[in-house]
């Protein structure tokens, strides 16, 4: 298994166009970033959360792949009530570190948001062959195919770096110069390595360009699709029920009076 | 389908920025269905016309043409799917993640109905013998499997003039052998055209029914049927670094080592060897039981199949790895006062103790020019400027690489970025020599070259070990010979060079030679 060939479980989810996964990913995620308050995103949150059942993966797979938003939304949600701005009654301060309902509320109203737009991202990733969003975005969105193409192969090189990373800085262990220089030696050999992988990378990619072309990529002329990326009514289903969920996180915080538009 | 007739009249190629042309003054006329073998020295532009026959050379921008190539009457360009390129790097030929869709991409390209596309894919997949499923990841295939894969994507695209640009140099003997067979069945089920680039004569020469041999200062210096050019040119091609099975490189004597000279350097007890996966904490032990002595003045050869762990014992024994089991010590004669764990040495105490060459030499180079990276070692060791350049000027010479001196490593020919790679290495005199696959795609001159060079380091009581699946290399240097098998446990072989004392491996996983 790799980032390209990623074991996907058989799931509801998973036999969904990965275009529509992609747009509900996006209309949540536009949702919530029109206005910062707790309703909205609880409510998108707890919709995401009983869709969940259908994604497919279990509770381990779960758990290990969300990990980053999991630790991400509280440290974000305490920042914001130590640091962010404060409105109504002061419970806590002490220095710059203050604490205030209004940034209680605040607090709440980010951590929540990593979680909602966190989770439908990951689980897109979770449940989506690469390749399969290549195709989609190609067919069904219409991208330029060289474009498309272009960056999914791109995509395979990047998964060539941890090797040439480890082959570079092991040759540069065996030159005499992989050590030493305390802080600002160890910065300049990393700014060094980073470099060379530069350069070793843009001169695959420019073999692998050759070689795509070689095989009449790139030509102006119709190319066809051996893999069929179809959008059916059920992708459709699944786009509506994204809208459903922005409409109902939305439609909740105005009702209860939450609702603040940030563009305001 | 049919193959394609090639015609040149006078045709030449000079790349953008450069004085001379790479290829000038060429006429060719290939029959449809020819099997064409090209030879010639490198800077001969074999490459340059492969590239140019496949239509990927570039436009006014890349370079001037001049003269007249053509693919059945049309400029290549425009000839798009009547020939296919194969190139020689296995890795950067892969497009898509799954080998099905890899095979389908030329298709999809070419405009072929879908319906047609997946027959075509399973079709080309057998003819070149990869027998796994449709989705099979690309990521998981050896360096022999990636070409076949690369050349059934070609024959699916169903050209009528298949290029092979040097597509075994970076193979093991059994990819050489598997993607050899592979060509020889597809182009005689398809009829199509082959045109085949390649230093290492020997594959090729039944296959083909003709060879050609570009000159250098333009044109072509011999043309015809397979065994009347080699045997009227075998000679001069030789000389030029091609392999020609009846001249053979120069071997180098070695001198025999007296066994009580050859003090020990490094030694294992029972070592594993592996490497840390990313984000992991313990290696993944990919050969174990490993029992050795590395002794001064002795060449110890490691090979076997692809995947047994070769290039990790030879990195762990170069002090780059850490031992994933067991023991590796370095004794007094090495380590000259620090401990006796390589991998815990600072990285600039390694230079006099072991040196490293690595199998690609891009990842070893630093420094913007031939004689600036030449220096990086004698001044990390601290030496005086007229040291340093007593150093390295003697290297440039020893090593053919003078007129270089100024040039960036990294625009190098194969041969030359090799030698380079090793005087880097040489520049700071190190006890311990550690190669990995040093004669890769190597033409024969370069390898000869190296081979004398190991020789005398041998014979001056460097200690050489180095990974290899080149048996001529092993038959020519080998003192120790060390076969590692797939699975766990290693067998060994001795080997006793007339009137020296072998120095066997001391038995090992229980099943010593």
């Amino acid at each position: 298994m790799s980032v390209l060939t990623p074991d996907i479980r058989p799931s509801a989810i998973a036999t969904v166009n990965p275009v529509a996964k992609l747009a509900v990913a996006l209309l949540i995620s536009c949702a919530l970033m029109l206005s910062i308050d707790w309703v909205s995103a609880a409510v998108a949150l707890l919709l995401e959360g009983m869709l969940l059942a259908w994604c497919g993966l279990n509770a381990r797979q779960f758990w290990l792949r969300t990990a980053p938003v999991w630790i991400a939304a509280p440290f974000a949600m305490l920042t914001t009530v130590l640091y962010g701005e404060d409105s109504g009654a002061v419970l806590f301060s002490a220095g710059i570190v203050s604490i205030s309902d209004g940034s209680v509320a605040l607090g709440l109203a980010i951590g929540l948001r990593v979680l909602a737009i966190g989770i439908p991202g990951i689980v897109l990733l979770a449940t989506t062959d690469p390749t399969d969003l290549a195709d989609g975005l190609a067919q069904v969105v219409r991208l330029p195919a060289r474009f498309v193409l272009g960056a999914l192969a791109g995509l395979r090189l990047v998964g060539m770096f941890i090797d040439d990373w480890q082959s570079l800085s092991l040759a540069r262990r065996a030159r005499g110069v992989g050590d030493g220089g305390g802080l600002r030696g160890w910065a300049r050999r990393f700014a060094g390595l980073a470099f060379a992988l530069l350069v070793l990378s843009v001169r695959r990619g420019s073999k692998l360009a050759t070689a795509m072309e070689a095989r009449g990529f790139g030509s102006d002329e119709p190319r066809t699709w051996a893999r069929p990326s179809v959008f059916g009514l059920r992708d459709g289903l699944v786009v509506l029920l994204g809208v459903g969920i922005a409409a109902a996180a939305i439609t909740a915080a105005v009702l209860a009076g939450t609702w603040r538009f940030v563009l305001a | 389908m049919t193959g394609a007739k090639v015609t040149a009249s006078g045709w030449g190629w000079r790349h953008a920025g450069r004085s001379q042309p790479a290829v000038s003054g060429l006429d060719l006329d290939i029959q449809p269905g020819e099997r064409v073998l090209v030879l010639g020295p490198s800077g001969a532009g074999k490459s340059t016309l492969m590239h140019a026959l496949a239509g990927v050379l570039g436009d006014d921008e890349d370079g001037d043409e001049t003269g007249e190539l053509r693919v059945d009457g049309q400029r290549p360009s425009r000839a798009r799917g009547r020939v296919g390129l194969v190139l020689q790097d296995p890795d950067s030929q892969v497009v898509l993640a799954r080998i099905g869709d890899d095979v389908a991409f030329g298709c999809e390209n070419l405009a072929v109905p879908r319906a047609e596309i997946w027959p075509r894919v399973r079709r080309a997949l057998a003819e070149v013998g990869l027998d796994l499923p449709l989705r099979h990841p690309t990521s998981a295939l050896s360096g022999g499997q990636k070409q076949r894969l690369a050349l059934a994507g070609v024959l699916a695209m169903q050209p009528g003039l298949v290029l092979l640009d040097e597509p075994t140099a970076n193979l093991d003997p059994e990819g050489v052998v598997e993607v050899r067979d592979a060509v020889l069945r597809s182009v005689r089920a398809s009829g199509a055209t082959l045109i085949v680039i390649e230093h290492r004569v020997a594959v090729w020469q039944h296959l083909v029914d003709r060879v050609i041999v570009l000159d250098p200062a333009g044109g072509v210096l011999a043309d015809g049927p397979t065994d009347s050019v080699l045997s009227t040119e075998g000679e001069r091609l030789a000389a030029a670094g091609v392999w020609i099975p009846r001249f053979p490189p120069a071997r180098p004597d070695r001198r025999p080592v007296v066994a009580a000279a050859a003090e020990i350097l490094l030694h294992t007890e029972d070592l594993a060897v592996g490497r840390v996966p990313f984000a992991r904490k313990r290696a993944a032990v990919v050969a174990d039981g490993l029992n050795l002595d590395v002794r001064a003045g002795r060449a110890t050869t490691i090979s076997g199949p692809n995947g047994t762990g070769k290039s990790t014992l030879a990195l762990t024994l170069a002090g780059l790895l850490a031992p994933a089991g067991g023991r590796l010590a370095a004794d007094d004669a090495l380590a000259a006062g620090l401990g006796a764990a390589p991998h815990r040495w600072r990285s600039r105490d390694l230079l006099e103790r072991i040196g490293t060459v690595f199998q690609d030499p891009e990842h070893q180079f630093l420094a913007g020019t031939v004689h600036a990276e030449l220096a990086i070692g004698p001044r990390a060791l601290g030496l005086s400027p007229a040291e340093q350049t007593e150093r390295v000027d003697s290297l440039l010479h020893r090593l053919r690489l003078d007129h270089l001196a100024d040039a960036n490593p990294f625009t190098l020919s194969g041969g030359e970025k090799r030698r380079l790679s090793v005087a880097t290495v040489l520049a700071t005199r190190p006890r311990l020599l550690v190669l990995d696959e040093p004669t890769f795609g190597q033409d024969s001159r370069t390898w000869a070259e190296l081979v004398r060079l190991l020789a005398e380091l041998l014979d001056a009581g460097t200690a050489v070990v180095a990974v290899t699946h080149d048996a001529d290399f092993v038959s020519t240097l080998a003192d120790v010979r060390l076969v590692l098998e797939a699975g766990p446990g290693t067998t060994t072989d001795r080997r006793v060079p007339g009137g020296t004392v072998a120095v066997p491996a001391r038995p090992a996983g229980g099943r010593a030679g």
